[in-house]
């Protein structure tokens, strides 16, 4: 990061012949945090994408890169996309009808207090917990199987496709739509009553208002929110690898069989790939995340 | 006004049933915990042995210890880093900013893929413990930590804070820990609730590297004593939860006085 360094001079505040230190130039002082960062967070990434286009001897190779084209990776691939794609899709769906919900009722209200703790710790929290919540749900001698079983007579074993890609994403909205909720009620608060008005007093219906002028304002910060669902999605390991303990059915806990097993040789460095996979996917969405969320600010800032 | 009429009667049912679908996963995780199998009746040897079993304890202690260590480690790094750059060094503001939130587009899983090489000198210099974990810890914790920390900082006058402590003889490092951080600090603390949260629920990391925390833990006796380990999914979501209320109630009190 030496690129720092020259700033200093430029700093509005530095007063030259103050300060016993300032010799040494005030931008040193950011080094522990750049050292830190470069060891734990810069290596490790560089690392997963120089790897990612390594043989086993270190040499230059595009084997494992094109090795992601294989039946297995594409289909954990299409599988997590369908998953992220579909919970973020609920979630932002839900997330945004609850958050409505939420931003009616006054600010210092227990119903939105209540409602934003929960969210938060649910979105933020999550993890293997989640998992076993919906386990101890709709899995063996769960409290909605026994409950069914005697009501309907469904299989009192559970539900098998709780460990599937419909339980994921059931148990991925779980947290999806608490997130929506965070993300997406500052957008909600933005929407000010004033355009209401000027609206109703155009002559508009609660419809007209909604569909010309709501929406259109809400709809960089819905897709801007959704886009951040569908990352979080498709970033998340704990709760598929505690519910999913066998087999791989998404792209990250095949990031786990490759990084665990050691039946085949050389599974490390696919590792890699898959992980360079899941940067390259998130980045794009974050990416567009960041374009939409530029755009939301002009209006609901 | 039947309209003003269905949409009050529309929205509390909505919110019934939104009630219904978050908290009955969490009543289920009560009812298993507590259930004595066949018979119906409750027992709460689950919980007890949450406090008695020594994998378990031993595990809530790692947990607990790796989220104190995280939070000294973000505040360390973190909080001198920020001010400097908000007093010294303005234009680095935006590196610094990117830095930090670049923990939400890497996720955990890619650094523990790429960590290995880092963690073989990190075991080999500080010695192979869950301790270790701290590291990677204070990286996945920075984003949240510095928007908390962030907002406290833009919201007091820094530069003129520093200069009148300057101008009375106080050293950078005076003006620092002395001045600018208690001005902060509710902000700190923020972001330190929320790193223990965080910790407390991490599991990607911990497990990929074989350390035995909480979550881990939880997971492996999911096998041999589901009761157990549903109670101590409860139990660590219902610790979250008070540790985020907390956290709300420090929120409002820092934007009442303010009015912003």
């Amino acid at each position: 990061m030496t690129s720092t360094a020259p700033l200093a001079p430029a700093a509005p505040d530095s007063k030259p012949g103050r300060g016993r230190r300032l010799s040494v130039g005030p931008s040193w002082g950011l080094l522990p945090f750049l050292v830190f960062i470069g060891i734990f967070l810069l290596i490790p990434t560089v690392t997963v994408v120089v790897g990612a286009f390594q043989n086993e001897a270190g040499g230059f190779s595009l084997e494992k890169v094109q090795a992601l084209g294989g039946d297995t990776p594409l289909r954990a691939l299409r599988q997590s996309i369908v998953l992220s794609f579909t919970s973020a899709l609920v979630g932002a769906v839900l997330g945004a009808l609850l958050a409505y919900l939420v931003v009616t009722a006054p600010p210092s209200s227990i119903l939105r207090r209540a409602v934003t703790s929960i969210c938060g710790v649910l979105a933020q929290f999550g993890g293997v917990t989640l998992a076993f919540a919906w386990i101890a749900t709709l899995g063996f001698s769960g409290l909605l199987t026994d409950l069914m079983a005697n009501a309907f007579g469904t299989d009192p074993n559970g539900s098998s496709w709780l460990y599937e890609l419909p339980g994921l994403i059931l148990v991925y909205s779980y947290f999806q739509i608490p997130l929506m909720v965070i993300v997406f009620l500052p957008a909600l608060e933005g929407l000010r009553p004033q355009w209401r008005e000027a609206a109703v007093n155009l002559g508009a219906t609660t419809s007209q208002y909604w569909l010309q002028v709501a929406f259109p304002l809400l709809r960089p910060a819905f897709l801007g929110s959704a886009l951040l669902l569908f990352a979080n999605a498709f970033a998340a390991y704990a709760t598929a690898a505690a519910l999913v303990s066998q087999g791989a059915p998404i792209t990250p806990l095949l990031i786990r069989s490759a990084l665990t097993s050691e039946v085949v040789l050389g599974q490390a460095n696919f590792g890699f790939a898959l992980a360079l996979e899941m940067i390259v996917v998130v980045a794009i969405v974050m990416g567009l995340y960041a374009w939409l969320l530029r755009r939301t600010s002009r209006w609901l800032g | 006004m039947s309209g003003a009429w269905v949409w009050r009667v529309s929205r509390w049912l909505l919110l019934l049933a939104f009630a219904a679908f978050f908290l009955l996963p969490l009543v289920a995780l009560l009812d298993f915990s507590t259930a004595v199998p066949r018979t119906g009746g409750r027992t709460g040897a689950a919980w007890q042995s949450l406090l008695e079993d020594p994998q378990m304890t031993a595990a809530i202690k790692t947990s607990l210890l790796l989220a104190l260590f995280t939070v000294i480690g973000m505040v360390v790094l973190l909080v001198p880093t920020m001010i400097w750059v908000k007093l010294r060094v303005p234009r680095a503001t935006r590196l610094v900013e990117f830095l930090c939130l670049l923990p939400l587009t890497i996720p955990a899983l890619v650094i523990v893929v790429g960590i290995k090489n880092v963690y073989a000198w990190v075991t080999y210099l500080v010695g192979d413990s869950a301790m270790t974990l701290t590291f990677i810890y204070v990286v996945l914790v920075l984003p949240y930590a510095y928007r908390s920390i962030d907002a406290a900082l833009s919201s007091i006058d820094a530069r003129t804070l520093s200069e009148a402590a300057r101008s009375l003889g106080a050293g950078w490092f005076t003006v620092i820990t002395r001045v600018i951080t208690p001005n902060i600090w509710p902000g700190v603390l923020g972001g330190a609730f929320i790193s223990v949260a965080l910790v407390l629920g991490e599991y990607t990391v911990s497990s990929l590297l074989n350390y035995e925390t909480l979550p881990v833990v939880i997971v492996l006796l999911s096998k041999s004593d589901a009761p157990q380990s549903m109670a101590a999914s409860l139990a660590s979501i219902l610790f979250a939860a008070a540790l985020l209320v907390v956290l709300s109630f420090l929120d409002r009190r820092r934007r009442t006085p303010g009015g912003k």
